[in-house]
C-alpha cells in the first residue's frame, strides 16, 4: 500500500478538497467578473435601444421640458474632434516610434522616451484637460474644438506610439538585412520594406487609441464644454466654438431630472459603445490576420 | 504582408543593388533627424505638461502654500481652500478598488493560464475580460447611478440598520457614495491587473511548474506555493498601475462619490476626490479659483506620476530578471 501511489481524488483528503474549493471560487470570480459587462451590455439594449430611432442621429438635443430630440451636433462633435487628435496624435507617435524601434534603438534617448511615453499612459485624463485649458482656453479665451482635439491627442500619442514600437519590432531582421544588402538608405528600408509590413499592426494601434479617445469625457469637460447646435452652424469661424460631444452629453443628461433626457442619455451610450467595440473588434481581427 | 514582401523581391530582381545618391543620403539624413526630434518631444511633452499645469497653478501655491494639503474646507467665497477631504477619498476609494479588483484580477489571471478551459473558451473570456475595459467611464457611470445604486442600496442600509456600530457602516446609502464608486472603479482596473497579471504568469518558464507537479503537488499547491511566488513582482507591478488608474478615474467617480467634502470611513457615506473635484468646479471657476484648482491638479499629476513610474519600475525589472530564475 504504501508502495503505490493513490491516484484516487477524494473528497475527504485536504489536499484535493482544498484544491476542488479554490477552483470553485477562481471559476466563480471570473464568472462574477462578466457580469457587469452583460448588465451593462443589456440595460443599454433594453433602455438605450428602447429610444433608439432615425431622429436621433439628425435632431439637436432637447430643452428640459421637451419631448424627442436627438444627438445629431454631439456624433458629429464627437468624430469631429476625435478627428482632430488622431491628426495630431498619429504622425507624433509614428514617427516617435520609428526612432524607438529603429534608428534610435537601444540608446539613452530611446529608453527614456519610450519610458516617457509608458507614464503618459498613466496620467488621468482629466489632467489632459487640465493641461488642455491651461495651453489653448486660457490662451484663446474660448472653449473650443480644438482644445478638446488637443486635450484627446495627449492620451491618443503614448498608446500608438508603444503599439507601433511592438509592430515595427515584429518585423523579421533578415527583410532589413535584405534591403539594406541591395543598396537601400535605412530611410529606404523604413518606407518600403518596413512600414508597409508594419501597417496591420500599427493600425490596429491607432484604431485602439481612437476607440479609448471617443469614449473619454473628463478632458472634454472644461475644453469642449457642450453645445446644443451644430458644429459650422456659423461658419468656418465655429471651430473656436464650444463643442457637443457624445461623452458628455451623457454626463449632462445623467444628471438631470427629466425622464427624456436620461432615455437620451441610454440611447447615446448605445451609440457610443457600439462605436467603440466596432473599431475595438475591427482592430483585433485585423490583428489577428496578420498573426 | 506576403504581398508586400513579393513586390519588394521584385523591385529588387529588376534593378540590381545601387548605392544611394547624394539626394537619399540627404533625405535619409533629414528623415532619421525628425524621428529623433519627436522621440525628444516625447521627453519634452511630459516635462511641458508638468510646467504648463505647475505654472498655472504657481500663484496659488504661493499664496495657500501646503497648508492646502491639511485644510478640509472648500470654499470659494470665502477664499478658504483645501484638499484634504479629497486626498483621503482619492486613496479610499482607490484601496477599496484595489483590493476588490486585485483579488479578482489576478484569480482571473490564474484562471486563464493554468489551463482550466479549453483553449478557444479561454480566448473568448480574455476578450470578454478586454472588453470591460473598453466601454468608456460615462457609460459606467451612468450604469451605476441607474443600475448599481438601487441594487445594492437595500443591503447597505440593512448593514447600516444591524452593524451601525461598525465604522465602515456608520451612516445609510442615500444615493451615491463611497462603496458604489469603489465598485465600479474595481470593474475598470480589472482589466488592467488581469492583464498584466496574465502576462507575468505566462511568462514563467513551463520547467517551473512542470517541476512542481513533479513533486506531486496538487494543481493548487503549485499555483499557490511556486507559480504565484514565481510571477508575484509582475503581479505587484500589475496592481500597482491599476492602482495608479483607479487614482486617476474621473468620471465614474464625479459621477458616483456624491461629491461631498467630508471626512469619513464610512463606506456609505458621500465623499470627494481630486480627479472629481476638478471636474465639478473646473466650468464654473474664476480666475483665482482656476489657480487653486490647478494646484489640485499638480498634486493629483505628482501622485499619479510617482505610483506609475514605481509601477513601471516594477514591472521592468521583473522582466528583466524573470529569465534568471
Amino acid at each position: 500500500m504504501r508502495n503505490t501511489p493513490n491516484f484516487d481524488k477524494s473528497f475527504t483528503e485536504g489536499r484535493a478538497l482544498k484544491s476542488i474549493i479554490l477552483s470553485t471560487i477562481t471559476v466563480s470570480c471570473a464568472i462574477l467578473a462578466c457580469i457587469p459587462l452583460f448588465s451593462v451590455l443589456f440595460m443599454l439594449i433594453v433602455r438605450g435601444g428602447k429610444r433608439l430611432s432615425f431622429e436621433l442621429f439628425y435632431a439637436l438635443p432637447p430643452t428640459a421640458f421637451d419631448t424627442g430630440g436627438g444627438f445629431g451636433n454631439a456624433i458629429v462633435g464627437t468624430l469631429f474632434m476625435v478627428g482632430i487628435a488622431a491628426l495630431i496624435a498619429v504622425p507624433f507617435g509614428i514617427m516617435a516610434a520609428i526612432y524607438l524601434a529603429e534608428f534610435g534603438e537601444n540608446s539613452k534617448l530611446a529608453e527614456i522616451a519610450r519610458f516617457c511615453a509608458k507614464t503618459m499612459t498613466g496620467i488621468p485624463s482629466i489632467l489632459a484637460g487640465v493641461l488642455a485649458y491651461a495651453a489653448v482656453v486660457m490662451v484663446t479665451g474660448t472653449y473650443s474644438a480644438i482644445a478638446g482635439g488637443i486635450a484627446l491627442s495627449i492620451l491618443m500619442i503614448p498608446t500608438v506610439m508603444l503599439t507601433a514600437e511592438e509592430s515595427i519590432k515584429m518585423v523579421p531582421s533578415i527583410m532589413r538585412e535584405a534591403a539594406v544588402g541591395m543598396g537601400c538608405t535605412k530611410t529606404q528600408v523604413m518606407w518600403k520594406v518596413i512600414l508597409p509590413v508594419a501597417m496591420p499592426g500599427m493600425i490596429t494601434g491607432v484604431m485602439l487609441a481612437i476607440a479609448r479617445a471617443s469614449g473619454e469625457t473628463a478632458p472634454l469637460l472644461f475644453t469642449a464644454l457642450f453645445s446644443d447646435y451644430w458644429i459650422f452652424q456659423g461658419g468656418a469661424g465655429d471651430i473656436m466654438e464650444p463643442t457637443a460631444s457624445l461623452a458628455v452629453l451623457i454626463y449632462n443628461f445623467s444628471g438631470m431630472p427629466f425622464e427624456n433626457q436620461i432615455e437620451l442619455a441610454w440611447a447615446a451610450s448605445l451609440v457610443l459603445v457600439t462605436m467603440v467595440f466596432i473599431i475595438n473588434i475591427l482592430s483585433r481581427m485585423l490583428f489577428q490576420k496578420k498573426k | 504582408m506576403s504581398s508586400s514582401l513579393s513586390n519588394q523581391q521584385q523591385q529588387n530582381n529588376d534593378q540590381i543593388a545601387v548605392p544611394p545618391t547624394p539626394r537619399d543620403i540627404l533625405l535619409d539624413r533629414i528623415f532619421r533627424s525628425l524621428t529623433t526630434s519627436f522621440a525628444w518631444l516625447t521627453l519634452l511633452l511630459i516635462v511641458y505638461i508638468v510646467w504648463e499645469i505647475g505654472g498655472t497653478a504657481l500663484p496659488a501655491i504661493k499664496e495657500i502654500g501646503f497648508g492646502f494639503l491639511t485644510g478640509t474646507t472648500w470654499n470659494p467665497n470665502q477664499g478658504e481652500f483645501g484638499i484634504l477631504p479629497q486626498i483621503w477619498g482619492t486613496f479610499y476609494s482607490s484601496l477599496l478598488a484595489l483590493f476588490l479588483g486585485g483579488f479578482f484580477g489576478v484569480a482571473i489571471a490564474v484562471f486563464l493560464t493554468q489551463d482550466f478551459l479549453p483553449h478557444k473558451i479561454q480566448i473568448v473570456l480574455k476578450s470578454i475580460i478586454e472588453l470591460l475595459a473598453a466601454i468608456p467611464s460615462v457609460v459606467y457611470g451612468l450604469w451605476g447611478i441607474f443600475v448599481l445604486i438601487p441594487l445594492i442600496r437595500p443591503v447597505a442600509n440593512w448593514l447600516h440598520a444591524t452593524l451601525g456600530w461598525v465604522p465602515f457602516f456608520s451612516t445609510s446609502l442615500s444615493g451615491p457614495g463611497m462603496f458604489p464608486a469603489a465598485l465600479v472603479l474595481s470593474i475598470m482596473i480589472l482589466p488592467t491587473v488581469a492583464a498584466i497579471s496574465q502576462d507575468a504568469l505566462s511568462a514563467i518558464p513551463s520547467k517551473i511548474k512542470e517541476a512542481a507537479y513533479g513533486m506531486g503537488t496538487t494543481r493548487w499547491e503549485a499555483i499557490l506555493k511556486v507559480l504565484l511566488p514565481t510571477a508575484s513582482r509582475g503581479i505587484f507591478g500589475g496592481l500597482v498601475l491599476g492602482f495608479g488608474r483607479a487614482l486617476g478615474e474621473t468620471m465614474a467617480l464625479a459621477m458616483l462619490v456624491g461629491n461631498s467634502n467630508q471626512l469619513s470611513l464610512s463606506l456609505f457615506s458621500p465623499a470627494d476626490t481630486l480627479a472629481a473635484l476638478l471636474a465639478l468646479n473646473f466650468p464654473e471657476a474664476s480666475e483665482y479659483e482656476t489657480q487653486v484648482l490647478m494646484f489640485a491638479a499638480v498634486v493629483l499629476l505628482f501622485i499619479t506620476l510617482a505610483v506609475n513610474i514605481v509601477g513601471e519600475i516594477i514591472i521592468s525589472y521583473s522582466e528583466r530578471s524573470g529569465g534568471k530564475k
